[in-house]
């Protein structure tokens, strides 16, 4: 491999791993809300957060972009205030894997959340804890592997992202140059080889994601 | 002791639990067929359910009160409850499980102090296991050491004994006996079982589609 090709993994890696890791208390607190209430525009919600699994990944990109453009709602403010550019950034890559990823970490922890037994948590309440106590130590290590396995597979999800982030962030070698988009770009100028390798590492990288989270969720299974 | 449970109105399904007592003996059985109401009025009395109208006092404290709009939460009322599946946290030792809701300030209190309370039910020896691995009848006394431990001013008990068979049984009532001789604590027992009934409770409430439709002597059990 060579010192490009290790820059484009390692990237690729790091920045799956950081969308992943930001995305999960709002994952989490959305799920939780999902499985535990009813509340007023709940199927509004959940239909929206499901859109990016749905919609062409292109098209998410392009409502990023617009958001996240300098003139964009978003980017707009976070240039002005901030300084930051998010368009053509690694901060572009991190948004596009994040929202992309975020409907599989939901949809994965909701369906944990639903499978704890209520009765543990009310027993909990019964015996002094309040709700993040009940939280922090029923709730959650009961839902725990169910989570990973979301967390894992939105991960994986990160990993091989390619619409949404060519649009919110390009292809630029060296800054916001992932995996997928490398691999499309070698095959473009028939660079046959490299895109093999970097291919074999795609696989081996989500293989080892989706079997993780397929072990957690066997092993989660009552 | 002087529970209050008056005007309790609370629609399920079929029927409404409709309830208007006030109990004075120390164990207070509650007999009925299954489906008749009795772990809804035990629910509604740990405060694990809204009912549409009731006023619920123990001694002198009100723990809920529609009409004024008082519902103490359950991590504040001070009421142990035992459910039927036990609900002993599966992820947690037994001296997890069993200090979860032990309140150091209650070791003033001798009485409710772990060495005290795992002494009588005899299952110091298991504190180190974890409750997925006790038998039947380890996990009875673990999850009414659990709720002791706790240091509660009302015991509700439903079913405690419905998933054993007679041999169990009979090793566990003695138990059972011990902790009503011991504590003297206010409890409310869920049971179907006449013999369980005549051997632990002072009083009966028969229930039948939600309301009390005999209050009898507890040697005198339907």
């Amino acid at each position: 491999m060579t010192a490009e090709e290790w820059q484009i993994v390692w990237f690729t890696a790091w920045v799956s791993a950081l969308s992943t890791l930001v995305i999960v208390p709002f994952g989490l607190g959305v799920a939780w809300l999902l499985a535990r209430h009813d509340w007023f525009g709940k199927s509004v919600v959940e239909t929206a957060i499901t859109l990016p699994l749905v919609m062409p990944p292109v098209a998410t990109g392009l409502i990023l972009l617009k958001m996240f453009g300098r003139r964009g709602a978003i980017g707009g403010f976070l240039h002005d205030s901030l300084g930051l550019d998010i368009v053509f950034t690694w901060r572009g890559v991190l948004i596009s894997l994040g929202v992309m990823s975020f409907p599989l970490l939901v949809r994965s922890a909701r369906v944990a959340f639903e499978q704890v037994n209520q009765r543990f948590e009310q027993i909990a309440r019964t015996l002094g804890a309040g709700n993040w106590r009940v939280f922090l130590t029923i709730t959650l290590p009961l839902a725990f592997r169910g989570i990973m396995a979301g967390v894992m597979l939105a991960f994986a999800r990160a990993l091989g992202e390619f619409g949404a982030t060519i649009m919110v962030a390009g292809n630029i070698p060296g800054r916001t140059s992932t995996l997928s988009l490398s691999i499309f770009q070698s095959v473009q100028l028939g660079q046959d080889a490299h895109a093999y390798r970097l291919l074999g590492i795609s696989v081996a990288l989500a293989f080892i994601a989706v079997w993780g989270s397929e072990c957690l969720l066997r092993r989660a299974k009552p | 002791m002087r529970l209050l449970l008056k005007n309790i109105s609370l629609p399920l399904a079929e029927f409404a639990v409709e309830v208007d007592v006030e109990l004075h003996s120390q164990v207070t059985g509650i007999f009925g067929p299954s489906g008749a109401g009795k772990t809804s009025l035990l629910d509604l009395i740990a405060g694990l359910r809204r009912p549409s109208s009731a006023k619920i006092q123990l001694n002198d404290t009100v723990l809920t009160d529609t009409a004024s709009g008082l519902a103490v939460p359950p991590r504040l009322r001070e009421v142990g409850y035992v459910p039927q599946d036990l609900a002993l946290f599966p992820h947690l030792s037994v001296r997890q499980n069993l200090l979860y809701g032990h309140k150091p300030e209650s070791g003033r209190n001798p009485l409710f102090s772990f060495e005290h309370v795992t002494d009588l039910l005899e299952i110091k020896s298991l504190a180190g296991r974890s409750v997925t691995h006790l038998s039947g009848g380890e996990k009875q006394r673990v999850a009414l050491a659990r709720a002791l431990l706790a240091s509660p001013r009302l015991l509700l008990l439903d079913e405690p004994l419905a998933n054993l068979d007679t041999a169990l049984k009979d090793k566990i009532i003695p138990y059972l006996c011990r902790v009503r001789d011991e504590f003297r604590l206010p409890m409310l027992y869920v049971t179907h079982e006449r013999e369980e009934a005549q051997t632990l409770c002072d009083e009966i409430l028969v229930m039948t589609r939600g309301r009390v439709t005999a209050r009898v002597d507890g040697r005198a059990a339907p």
